[in-house]
């Protein structure tokens, strides 16, 4: 990426079709958080979805054509594009190689992208370099540690850290913290007794560690696990990292 | 040996509801996972040595035929007859063949997966042979005619309670409950297996193309019972397990005993090179070596999936996998099981026999952390994944998705191509989810296919205003 000299640093929000209609609060914790590290935030309008529940499901073909729509509009060179999923953001940093790898066009533009794509927390402690962002949040947390993010992005530490310097927060790691949560995207449908005793086990954990709230990187892993502890009714309360970090900033 | 289509979630759904099984396999995943950790975390340099392991392999199926026929001169040389089977069926013949031609009637067997995957043992039975599984695991398997569970425990999905049924009821014996009784009964009827069979049939994890010699790990002896003792020594192994040095076992031997048990090295391990000399005290007069192919070449000819013939059948992406840990191996239909059998199974049996397995994988990638040889099993996945939706065609017509499935997926990707019917799809849905919307703001009933989650799972309610809509206030302030 061009470098954007000693200037404000440019964020392109990508925010996944979980978050945008289901959890838009994430995405707005997320802006709160990084205008308040002093980061210039854009939201490129014309972003839909990346393509990866066709590309995980087989439809590779249908995957292309939403992974070359979403090169066009994060082609900005100057923006740091950032995400609130460790799974969205393989896609597009990893996947789309995979996807484009017969088109030197698509190729290229994938493999600029890719170099300017960061998950949320990553973003924080390995490009703005931060760790405490200011928050206080009051309660006993634990982490779970969403497959994409820590398997094929390498992040394990990152969140932690952030987590670590909130204020008030008493940290508790979980036993099957990197145990799969089940979910999968279509996997938690196509398959739902193995998912669900998947998640199951990892909701024994959760509580067995003690901790009142679990946060993790991505939605689609807390959407599971929030899915079966309200029906369930465990009083575990269920924060993507960017909420935690926008709380009492 | 007319293999039916696989039906992963049907069986897999029989396993979750059996709670012993389930136990079991809690109970020894996790004692074989602490102890490849273990193991692991105690060897500096495993990486390197994994790292190293993978480009042994990715060297040797590059060039297979070149390694693959300097094995077969050398175990000539050395005494030994090769011989090359197409398929299962044909690796049978050769095998019945010759055990006809030396006087056989029983054949002792050292556990191995090769000759579970053409099924010997049937065929021996209908050729009038006797055969019996020597590995207690495997022995146990053949008793209650069942296929293995696991690729190193093959009876990982019995409790102790199983067996003492089984051994009581089908070697006429008392209902003995010490692992002990059941282990020395189980020793006593093999010790005079080994002693009257005419030919031992072995697997081979790694052959030396260099030297011709073939090497088997394994901790009980059974083994090295069944290559030694009978005159007739066959040795069964799929192209992939050639190795091209000698010294490349100083890599290959740590790796896979570690990844797969914990142990340092395993209790016994043969290198047999050629049958008996004549200075030799004991050993076999012949040895043959049996190599398959049985659907191999198709993976071979495959540059996105070729990775998978590296695998050395450690078990250990099995012992991670969370998915094999609900439901065992049986739900994987076949030979194979867990991850490594859900990328070879659909690759070997053919992806029409086999549409399920690939999808049967959260695709966490836990498997490839473990891989000793670092197979990129979600890539593989992948991949199989588009073979089955695509079929033949490149273009995504054809395979085996359903029409209704295309026709969704087809829907779904015009509504994302397309700002304004995204955001209509998504208001859409806000409005419609009212007559199922919850006191507590979820989803709780939803209908089919969504009713595969909220049976057990509540499901969020769609946001008044989504994101997109929010962004023009945001972006103000």
């Amino acid at each position: 990426m061009r470098q954007q000299n000693q200037s404000k640093k440019k964020v392109s929000l990508f925010i996944t079709c979980l978050v945008d209609n289901f959890f838009p609060q994430v995405g707005e914790s997320m802006v709160k958080v990084l205008r308040k590290l002093g980061v210039e935030v854009d939201f490129p309008v014309d972003q839909t979805c990346c393509g990866q529940p066709a590309f995980n499901s087989g439809f590779q073909h249908d995957a292309k054509a939403l992974a070359k729509r979403f090169l066009s509009i994060f082609q900005d060179d100057n923006c740091y594009v950032v995400c609130p999923s460790g799974s969205c953001t393989t896609m597009v940093k990893i996947f789309y190689r995979e996807l484009l790898k017969e088109e030197s066009r698509g190729l290229e533009l994938a493999d600029r992208l890719a170099s300017r794509t960061y998950e949320f927390s990553a973003f924080l402690t390995n490009v703005l370099h931060v760790e405490d962002v200011g928050a206080s949040y009051s309660g006993k947390v634990t982490y779970h540690d969403s497959c994409h993010l820590l398997r094929e992005l390498r992040i394990r530490d990152e969140p932690r850290k952030l987590i670590k310097s909130v204020k008030g927060i008493d940290f508790v790691e979980m036993n099957l913290h990197d145990a799969c949560c089940g979910f999968g995207g279509t996997f938690s449908i196509m398959f739902p007794g193995v998912s669900i005793s998947m998640l199951e086990e990892k909701i024994i954990s959760i509580v067995e560690s003690g901790a009142d709230t679990i946060v993790s990187t991505d939605m689609g892993c807390l959407m599971h696990i929030e899915g079966a502890m309200s029906r369930r009714k465990i009083p575990v309360k269920v924060m993507h990292i960017a909420e935690l970090l926008a709380s009492e900033l | 040996m007319e293999i039916k289509k696989l039906e992963f979630k049907k069986q897999s759904s029989t396993a979750l509801t059996d709670q012993n099984l389930r136990k079991a396999l809690r109970n020894t995943t996790d004692r074989f996972r602490a102890s490849r950790k273990r193991a692991y975390d105690e060897l500096e340099g495993f990486e390197d040595l994994r790292n190293r392991a993978r480009e042994i392999k990715k060297e040797t199926i590059e060039n297979l035929p070149i390694y693959l026929g300097m094995l077969e001169g050398n175990v000539i040389k050395t005494g030994g007859k090769v011989h090359w089977a197409q398929d299962g069926e044909e690796a049978c013949r050769i095998i019945v063949e010759i055990a006809r031609e030396n006087g056989v009637r029983s054949v002792v067997k050292s556990k191995s997966m090769a000759t579970e995957e053409i099924e010997l043992n049937h065929a021996l039975e209908e050729a009038g042979i006797k055969a019996v599984e020597t590995d207690l695991g495997e022995y146990i398997i053949q008793l209650a005619k069942e296929r293995p569970s696991h690729i190193i425990a093959p009876a990982i999905h019995k409790s102790k309670d199983d067996i003492s049924r089984l051994f009581s009821e089908k070697l006429s014996i008392p209902y003995y409950t010490e692992p002990e009784q059941l282990t020395r009964v189980a020793r006593e009827r093999l010790r005079s297996e080994f002693l009257s069979a005419d030919m031992g049939v072995s697997g081979v994890n790694f052959a030396v193309a260099e030297t011709g010699t073939i090497v088997v790990v394994e901790n009980e002896g059974n083994a090295r019972l069944s290559t030694t003792v009978p005159r007739v020594h066959v040795a069964v192994m799929g192209i992939e397990k050639v190795i091209p040095r000698y010294g490349d076992l100083s890599i290959f031997l740590p790796v896979l005993v570690r990844s797969a048990t914990g142990q340092k090295i395993s209790t016994y391990v043969s290198f047999i090179t050629g049958p008996k000399r004549k200075s030799d005290m004991d050993g076999p007069e012949e040895f043959h070596l049996v190599i398959v192919d049985n659907g191999r070449a198709k993976i071979l000819a495959s540059e996105e999936t070729r990775e998978s013939l590296y695998c050395i059948r450690c078990g250990a992406c099995l012992n991670i996998c969370p998915v094999y840990r609900q439901v065992g191996g049986h739900s994987y239909g076949w030979v194979y099981s867990g991850p490594i059998g859900a990328i070879i199974t659909p690759q070997l049996l053919g992806a029409e026999k086999a549409p399920e397995l690939p999808f049967a994988s959260s695709l966490c990638g836990a498997c490839k952390d473990v891989c000793p040889v670092k197979i990129d099993f979600p890539k593989v996945l992948l991949e199989l994944r588009k073979r089955v939706v695509e079929g033949e065609n490149k273009d995504g017509r054809g395979g085996e998705a359903g029409l209704l499935e295309r026709l969704l997926v087809r829907l779904w990707r015009i509504s994302m191509e397309s700002k304004t019917a995204y955001s209509l799809l998504s208001t859409l849905s806000y409005f419609l989810q009212f007559p199922w919307l919850s006191k507590n703001r979820k989803l709780s009933s939803l209908p089919y296919p969504f009713s595969e989650w909220t049976n057990d799972r509540d499901f969020p309610a769609v946001a008044k205003i989504p994101f997109r809509k929010r962004w023009k206030e945001i972006s103000k302030i």
